[in-house]
């Protein structure tokens, strides 16, 4: 007030910025989080507090039955008697046969080599971050399943594993990685095969995925499993798990044909001509133009198929293999394990959730890597 | 094309039963001489018939019969594939000839017998309908069950045989449909239903699931017949003679007092019955294509057929199953055989 009194033609300029002032407490923090996501207006803070007493009423109960009341050590189910939670007895007791189903025990090992290997050989088809992928995504298809197969089945003087041995989880992996590694490719060429202008190429596809489309997966294994061989004469059976492995991969086929069929679809026309005009052949065109752009779109597609397929697999069940869920399901026969079944079925449920969660965390960060203002 | 495809699959056939018709006494015991094991069907889980253990070995007394037959052919009961099979799967699986021979409680019933193209070898298990209720309802018989609540499972043959039952004797009942044991298990745990019915064998399961078995009680009607047994295809009947006499001296075994533990002495008994049935005399092995001793072998392996109750489903076990029918026709049951003569 001085100061201007006393220059009274100096103008008040402000030479630094007011330092900047926390955000009222109401909208900052914890609170501030809690006032727009929860409590934004009467109605959503109704449905909050209701939920939050549905949570209450399940979640305290459960924790309580799944861990506090619960018994993990036991020899059998009389063991349980007096205990109010759940007896996961029988899940550390039958661990081996969950995972390995009846796969010898000394053996077991190369199971988890395969599976190790399995992932090693994914890593760079799954992320960039790891040279190689080209080379690793021709081996998975062409060369792992080799492997695999030695390992698992036996040759070179590794002890043979019928592959009625095989079941629990290796045996689901078996059926959701085979099925999700060859579906892919041919789904591919079924779908462009299904857009190519040559008649019988297009009529042979749309007759494959119509056919396999139209019948249902329990048809399938169930021709494949015990149809085929009224067909065939007595001792050609094939493999039993090779049949139905086969039935499952042209069923997912077919699926995965029109999943890659959207994308290709969704592609405007100008995109291959661009790539003629190039002087690109159809094949450099699909590769390098039409099919990166169309598998981008329809990778929710793609992973939904993956994880049906992943839970499909249980269905092997119906056909007398031991996937999870029969080794799940048979536990609880055994005279020591009755009743045990909500136990049983709940850390079946644990294991396909954990595969099945992961598919699609992966399918996201895809998604978010690629985008490239294709999202709205 | 359709028709060169029939052509070539009929082709496919008639090779196939010519084939057959040439080999030796019984097709199926060459193939599984050849192939070194025996492939039988059992159930993929019931309780005390078939079932793994902890260490993936199956157990129970569908099982024990597929190793008595291995044990006839090879001297050795674990010789044996197991294909475990679901109610839909089992009769397919034997048609195509997946299995050797399918031992999975299957009721031997007209249709099945003639109908499906298979021989029943015998009864291993008589069974029946029964009910299941709970104490508190203080009923002791089922026909005091008039208006009561009952889980049932869909798309059996109980169905049926529960609303025969009521509607003969003159009753009202209200059923609570369910898709299977485990879940009726649930239902009537959960008192969504006053009684439960199925096989009498299920029932026993049923009650030793662990919370206070001492409240529920199991009524003595029986409602339906179920005798189960063994099954092979028809078309190879000296394979059907193999399986029937597996069964027939397993119970023969356990008249004459033969068990898994005093069969070696038993050898040497006086008894012409048992010296002709453990080889010691005649040649009743060669006439099966078997060898000499293969009902010893079956005895040593897996016991007679008291040995194999009592350690799979009897009043000792989990299952709680008195012998009830399938006693000696000595001992007051209906179980026998015809004999080794």
């Amino acid at each position: 007030m001085s100061d201007i009194a006393k220059n009274p033609d100096r103008s008040f300029v402000r030479t630094e910025n007011i330092p900047e002032a926390p955000p009222p407490i109401s909208t900052a923090g914890v609170a501030g989080w809690m006032r727009a996501n929860l409590f934004s207006s009467p109605a959503n803070t109704a449905l909050t507090l209701l939920t939050f007493y549905l949570l209450y009423l399940v979640v305290p109960p459960l924790f309580e039955w799944a861990f506090i009341d619960s018994l993990l050590e036991g020899e059998s189910n009389k063991d349980c008697r007096g205990i109010e939670g759940a007896c996961w007895v029988l899940i550390p007791k039958r661990f081996g046969q969950y995972i390995y189903g009846f796969y010898p025990e000394p053996e077991r090992w190369r199971v988890n080599l395969t599976f190790i290997l399995f992932c090693l050989n994914l890593l760079p088809v799954l992320s960039d971050r790891v040279p190689g992928r080209t080379f690793a995504a021709l081996f998975l298809v062409f060369g792992f399943p080799i492997v695999a197969f030695v390992l698992l089945h036996g040759a070179f003087g590794l002890e043979s594993v019928p592959t009625h041995k095989w079941g629990g989880l290796t045996l689901t992996l078996v059926f959701a990685s085979v099925a999700i590694l060859f579906s892919l490719p041919i789904g591919v060429l079924l779908a462009l095969g299904r857009r190519s202008e040559m008649p019988v190429i297009r009529t042979i596809c749309i007759a494959f995925i119509e056919l396999w489309r139209s019948v249902p997966l329990i048809t399938v294994l169930f021709m494949a499993s015990f149809m085929l061989p009224l067909f065939t004469p007595e001792g050609v059976n094939a493999n039993e798990l090779l049949r139905a492995l086969i039935g499952f991969i042209m069923f997912a086929s077919a699926y995965m044909a029109e999943v890659v069929r959207g994308g290709l679809q969704a592609l405007p026309k100008g995109q291959t001509e661009a790539a003629m005009a190039l002087g690109l052949n159809y094949w450099k065109s699909m590769q390098l133009i039409i099919l990166p752009q169309a598998l981008k779109i329809v990778i929710p597609g793609i992973v939904n198929t993956f994880i049906a397929l992943f839970k499909d697999t249980a269905l092997v069940s119906i056909i007398g293999l031991f996937d999870l869920l029969l080794v799940a399901r048979s536990a609880v026969t055994d005279p020591k394990w009755l009743g045990l079944e909500h136990e049983s079925y709940i850390f079946a449920a644990l294991i396909y959730f954990i595969f099945c969660f992961s598919m699609s965390r992966y399918s996201l960060w895809l998604e978010r890597k690629l985008d490239t203002g294709h999202r709205n | 094309m359709k028709k060169h495809l029939f052509t070539v699959v009929c082709a496919f056939a008639a090779v196939a039963v010519i084939a057959s018709a040439v080999f030796a006494a019984s097709p199926t015991l060459e193939t599984v001489k050849k192939r070194g094991n025996l492939i039988c069907g059992v159930n993929t889980g019931l309780t005390g018939f078939s079932a793994p253990d902890d260490k993936g070995v199956w157990r129970g007394f569908d099982v024990d019969y597929c190793r008595g037959i291995s044990a006839a052919i090879f001297g050795n009961p674990d010789k044996v594939t197991y294909k475990p099979l679901t109610g839909k799967t089992r009769f397919p699986a034997l048609q195509s000839g997946e299995i050797d021979v399918l031992s999975r409680n299957t009721t031997w019933t007209f249709k099945r017998d003639v109908n499906l193209g298979f021989e029943f070898v015998g009864v291993l298990y008589y069974d029946g309908q029964g009910f299941i209720a709970r104490k508190s309802l203080g009923v002791k018989s089922a026909k005091e069950l008039g208006g009561a609540s009952i889980c049932i499972q869909t798309g059996t043959t109980t169905e049926l045989n529960l609303a025969d039952f009521f509607r003969s004797n003159k009753m009202k009942f209200k059923s609570v449909v369910v898709e299977d044991a485990a879940e009726a298990r649930q239902n009537y745990a959960a008192n969504r239903c006053d009684a439960y019915t199925t096989d009498r064998s299920g029932l026993a399961a049923q009650r030793s699931v662990p919370k206070n078995p001492a409240d529920h009680v199991i009524l003595p009607e029986i409602i339906s017949k179920e005798p189960l047994g063994p099954v092979v295809r028809h078309g190879d009947n000296v394979w059907g003679d193999i399986a029937r006499w597996v069964r027939n001296a397993l119970i023969v075994a356990e008249e004459l007092g033969i068990t898994s533990k005093n069969v070696d002495a038993m050898k040497k008994s006086s008894n012409p019955e048992i010296k002709r049935m453990l080889g010691q005399e005649g040649d009743f092995g060669s006439m099966l294509g078997l060898p000499k001793d293969w009902a010893y072998n079956v005895i040593k392996g897996v016991g007679n057929y008291s040995e194999i109750y009592e350690r799979h489903i009897g009043p000792k076990t989990a299952v709680g199953l008195a012998r009830g029918y399938n006693q000696l026709w000595t001992k007051g049951g209906i179980l026998y055989s015809p004999p080794f003569r």
